[in-house]
């Protein structure tokens, strides 16, 4: 099969432990919004939505509001720069699923005109000087793919404190 | 609301790597808690089962596993989501007049899937998915979020881990009871900022079982019935960005809800020992606040004034908590379970002597997105 292997039995306490993998192809449909989006950023630009009820612009943008079951159609262009909300440096390795390599950092960034927060990676950055407040502005993949590391990460803005 | 009673409970010891199956481990759980009701599975009127396909690794993993749980010829269903849910989901069956008695299971075998990447795939495929992120660097940002607004030293956090792993030296079902100190903590390898080794759960194979019954059909279980007094669920925003990361307002809401359910007013005077899901040193501290055990941001305070200690007004997770033994699923349940211990008195060692009202709340998704409270009494 090609989707499912067993690949080796070993013995435990006398016992079969049988181990394998799972490798299933899937197909997931971005939407409308998140289309958009992406196509925003093959001209560096972020875009988010705007709530018409609660004025909330959602960044990255969705179809409907969380809070007041809205439908969102309202699109309003934010940043480039924004603000740190909160950061981690994550210090072990997990090659398979990190983008960058241990020592990195993911940080939530509100772009300046959104409401809600990015979570993304931080890049070009002195990880002890990573502080709340701190100016941030993203950097872009040289040839987008249509996802979302389209920004390659957000580095602090030159001359920031 | 009718009155709904524990009447028996059923759990494995927690540990990694089980060399039993998923099904074995499930017909454990179910099995002790029949035998602790002292009823026959022919006395079960309807069966609600907790899994996970990921990490059952197989799909409608509830399918093959329900036999274990007393499914066959009966009415099964599922909750994919945390124990505390699935007890709720089997409360409103119980309640709703047509199942006098309800099995409800959970079983996870954390240590068989690849956690990290299970976690990751809880992420938005088309949005932030590919930044790799798990439990640990979510619940790091925050961690950190929660501890720079309110100024949350990471020796109050250790200090929570301290607690729990010595607690679990009294818990013969506890996986990883330690003999620790703040130091140890603060010393142990860091993974995410501010999170280090001893401040995150063990991966932990095992299962959980309760029975719950309306009050005739209790009267009837050979237990002392322990009663439900108030149950609330409240979910906050999927994406990170869009909550207030800092103070759980779902958790509030929830805890509100059930308290009125229970008519309790002053939740740290009228609650005599509570079970929450810690599964971060930080987050125990988190949901002090959230669950109205202290104000907003006092929860380094809490554990600093002893209060939370076994031996305190209000001892928390005098099991070890989720900190001390975390089958990710199963953990709500196991919450519920050991609330049930202490108002029967037959929690051993680890007893808060003359416990009347207990608390146990369970969490689900990335930091907490769901929170399920429970008050119970005896």
């Amino acid at each position: 099969m090609e989707n499912e292997t067993i690949l080796e039995v070993r013995e435990k306490d006398g016992l079969l432990i049988l181990q394998g993998v799972i490798r299933v192809p899937y197909t997931w449909a971005a939407g409308a919004v998140a289309s958009r989006f992406y196509a925003g950023l093959r001209d560096r630009r972020i875009y988010g939505i705007r709530c018409p009820t609660c004025r909330l612009v959602m960044v990255p943008p969705k179809k409907t509001c969380h809070r007041c079951f809205g439908d969102l159609n309202d699109w309003v262009e934010v940043g480039p720069e924004g603000t740190l909300q909160t950061f981690t440096v994550v210090h072990y390795s997990e090659p398979e699923l990190h983008p960058l390599r241990a020592p990195f950092a993911y940080g939530i960034i509100k772009m300046d005109g959104a409401d809600t927060g990015m979570t993304h990676l931080i890049g070009e950055a002195d990880q002890r000087a990573l502080k709340e407040g701190l100016r941030m502005t993203a950097v872009f993949r040289d040839k987008p793919e249509g996802n979302y590391l389209d920004i390659r990460y957000f580095k602090p803005v030159k001359g920031a404190k | 609301m009718e009155r709904v009673a524990v009447v028996g409970i059923g759990q494995t010891k927690y540990e990694k790597g089980k060399t039993k199956n998923f099904a074995e481990l499930s017909y454990e759980a179910t099995r002790k808690a029949l035998d602790d009701a002292g009823i026959e599975l022919s006395d079960i009127d309807n069966v609600v089962t907790t899994t996970n396909d990921f990490f059952d690794g197989r799909t409608i993993a509830c399918m093959a596993v329900a036999e274990a749980a007393g499914s066959y010829g009966r009415d099964a269903t599922n909750v994919e989501g945390d124990g505390t849910l699935s007890a709720f989901y089997g409360l409103m069956r119980t309640l709703s007049g047509v199942y006098g008695t309800t099995m409800v299971s959970a079983h996870c075998k954390v240590s068989e899937g690849s956690p990290r990447k299970i976690v990751n795939q809880a992420f938005d495929p088309i949005y932030d998915r590919l930044l790799g992120m798990d439990a640990i660097s979510s619940s790091a940002l925050q961690a950190r979020a929660y501890m720079q607004r309110f100024g949350i030293t990471e020796e109050q956090c250790a200090r929570v881990s301290v607690k729990n792993h010595g607690n679990a030296r009294n818990n013969p079902y506890a996986h990883v009871p330690l003999d620790i100190t703040v130091d140890d903590v603060m010393r142990s390898p860091m993974l995410a900022e501010p999170i280090k080794r001893l401040d995150t759960s063990p991966i932990s194979d095992g299962a959980c079982a309760i029975i719950l019954a309306t009050e005739e059909r209790a009267r009837r279980a050979a237990r002392k019935p322990v009663w439900i007094r108030g149950v609330a669920h409240c979910a906050d925003a999927y994406r990170l960005g869009e909550r207030d990361l800092a103070w759980s307002q779902p958790l509030e809401t929830a805890a509100r809800k059930a308290y009125r359910m229970a008519g309790i007013s002053h939740p740290s005077r009228e609650i005599d020992v509570a079970e929450v899901y810690d599964a971060f040193s930080y987050m125990e501290l988190m949901w002090y606040e959230g669950l109205g055990f202290c104000d907003r941001g006092e929860g380094g305070r809490l554990i600093d004034s002893g209060v939370t200690q076994m031996g305190g007004k209000l001892p928390v997770n005098p099991s070890g908590g989720v900190l001390s033994a975390h089958s990710v699923q199963v953990a709500g349940l196991a919450r519920i379970a050991e609330a049930v211990l202490q108002l029967r008195g037959e929690a051993g060692k680890r007893q808060v002597p003359g416990a009347r009202v207990a608390l146990a709340h369970g969490t689900g998704g990335i930091c907490a997105q769901t929170h399920c409270v429970w008050v119970l009494s005896n």
